[in-house]
């Protein structure tokens, strides 16, 4: 049973995942977005990461491809219009893919540090979230710091560029 | 959560049912009440608008055998008890033109979408308690040590139903109406999060693993409802549903005297019926979790324990429970029938620069005061 619905969510995610990269009209993309990522809670529902699931649905298919749309929406991008990629372009992509490639085979070679169980039923402090965030702010406190301070150096960058055009003239909506 | 290990699991009778068709006939049965109560919200909320407005509200329409019952025909005719049946078949049977500027795909996609969260949000509710043996177990579809979380995850793909129907509609005012949405809802989703971070503070004292559960915060309001020591996280969140399900004051989607009827202008019959029953649908769950998380769920009377065991127990704690979630209900409507439209930069205004920072001091201040309340 596990494993039929890892591989139907796997299926879904990845599907979802290739139509984004495929379709030409941008709505349909973000939509087909949405599906990946419903995929992927899906999938850690499955490891019984609930938390997580939760989180991603929240954050990701919620918020972020709310906001997706709503530029999409509001630049009425024409989803006829034909786009040529440059040669360099183009070969960045394929270099980026080849080295995606080998990194998923040297994973797959040390893959005695794969686990395919499930969370353990019982959480080692309280419930499965208490545990989660105990585990955040104690073994992971540097990289969870470090995802803040990235956070915050985007948004520090929105406001300067929102800011600048506002002041510049009125150009800017 | 409570997900057995493989040898635990009982071999199926054969008289039996097997646990997932189970599951479904629960979640059917409850997602037909929710629809049902949300039916009856709709002729409730004429009912509350003509009394206010100092009108009768429906009073005519009638079936043919139940309504010439001698006494209680007329008198349900009175009520209005019948008119849903014949809006619902009205919005069933009308003739359903769908224009051909529209993108067809996202157009009929667009009603499912705002239907789907509204009914999967309630399968975490806690409705009830049932005791036995001294012993409270919720009565609720799955209980989740996420719940809270989950209902905002799902309820926060509500919003496609709007987005959707907007863009998809290929017109002016239900684009500007989807656009809108989709800011407001972003906007106040972020008040609504950080104003009930208190309340599972509360509920998760040291050496409590309730997680995000509602049941635990239920069972923590056993004495003092949590509107009676976190009002102002409780105004928040009532005000962040209010703008979350695009109830009046906050109804910038569909503004009709702004927008015709904003996202849902180009929809007739059917269509508009599931939008219509999704914002009806939301506002109960939205009811539902604000009784849970501030009035105290099944409690009846704060410090005022009822004990009753059983089945009987069971129907008194979801009778309190809903009696309350009506209240709320019927307190959205007063509102609505009350006050006037804020403009759409009003809106806006509120939700950033007022109820987002009162949100983040009612966390900290609340913060300090249950670590020195554990200290």
């Amino acid at each position: 049973m596990v494993d039929f619905l890892f591989y139907m969510f796997a299926l879904t995610t990845l599907l979802g995942a290739g139509s984004v990269v495929l379709s030409r009209n941008p709505v349909n993309a973000a939509m087909l977005l949405i599906v990946s990522f419903v995929g992927t809670a899906s999938l850690f529902i499955v490891l019984g990461a609930y938390f997580l699931a939760a989180v991603q649905l929240a954050v990701y298919a919620g918020a972020v491809i709310v906001l997706f749309l709503f530029i999409i929406m509001l630049l009425n991008v024409d989803a006829s219009r034909k786009w040529k990629p440059s040669y360099f372009t183009m070969a960045g992509g394929l270099i980026a893919g080849i080295l995606m490639v080998f990194a998923v085979l040297h994973l797959f070679k040390r893959g005695e540090n794969f686990t395919t169980d499930t969370l353990s039923e019982s959480a080692p402090i309280g419930t499965t979230t208490q545990s989660f965030g105990v585990e955040l702010f104690t073994a992971y406190m540097l990289p969870f710091q470090l995802a803040g301070i990235l956070l915050l150096i985007a948004m520090l960058g929105v406001i300067f560029i929102s800011k600048r055009t506002s002041d510049k003239g009125k150009e800017a909506v | 959560m409570n997900r057995q290990p493989k040898q635990w699991r009982p071999k199926p009778n054969r008289m039996e049912l097997p646990t997932f068709v189970w599951v479904i006939i629960k979640a059917a049965v409850l997602a037909g009440v929710l629809l049902s109560i949300s039916n009856l919200a709709v002729l409730g909320e004429r009912k509350v608008s003509s009394w206010i407005q100092g009108r009768v509200g429906p009073n005519r329409t009638s079936v043919p055998i139940i309504g010439s019952i001698p006494v209680i025909g007329p008198m349900l005719t009175r009520l209005g008890l019948f008119q849903p049946v014949a809006d619902g078949l009205k919005l069933l049977l009308k003739e359903d033109p769908v224009p051909d500027h529209v993108n067809k795909l996202y157009f009929f996609l667009a009603p499912v979408a705002a239907m789907i969260p509204a009914t999967t949000t309630v399968a975490v509710l806690p409705f009830g308690q049932i005791i036995t043996d001294g012993v409270s177990v919720p009565l609720v579809l799955a209980d989740l040590d996420i719940g809270i979380l989950f209902i905002f995850a799902v309820s926060s793909l509500g919003v496609y139903g709007m987005i959707l129907a907007g863009w998809a509609s290929n017109s002016k005012y239900p684009f500007i109406g989807g656009i809108r949405s989709s800011a407001q809802m972003i906007s106040y989703e972020l008040s609504m999060g950080l104003s009930i971070l208190p309340v599972f503070m509360w509920a998760n004292a040291p050496g409590v693993d309730s997680g995000l559960n509602l049941f635990s915060v239920v069972q923590t309001q056993q004495g003092a409802w949590g509107v009676m020591f976190m009002p102002v996280a409780a105004l928040l969140f009532l005000v962040s549903i209010f703008a979350e399900t695009n109830r009046l004051p906050f109804d910038m989607p569909e503004s009709e005297s702004e927008l015709v009827a904003g996202f849902s202008t180009e929809y007739g019959s059917f269509k508009f019926g599931l939008f219509f029953a999704a914002e009806y649908a939301h506002i109960i769950v939205g009811s539902g979790v604000f009784v849970v998380l501030f009035l105290g769920g099944w409690h009846w009377l704060p410090w005022v324990p009822m004990h009753v065991e059983g089945l009987l127990g069971a129907a008194l704690s979801i009778g309190v429970f809903l009696g309350k979630t009506t209240f709320i209900v019927f307190f959205f409507m007063w509102i609505r029938w009350t006050l006037p439209r804020f403009r759409y930069d009003q809106i806006m205004k509120l939700g950033w620069t007022m109820m987002l920072p009162l949100a983040v001091v009612n966390l900290i201040v609340y913060a300090l005061i249950f670590a020195l309340l554990d200290s």
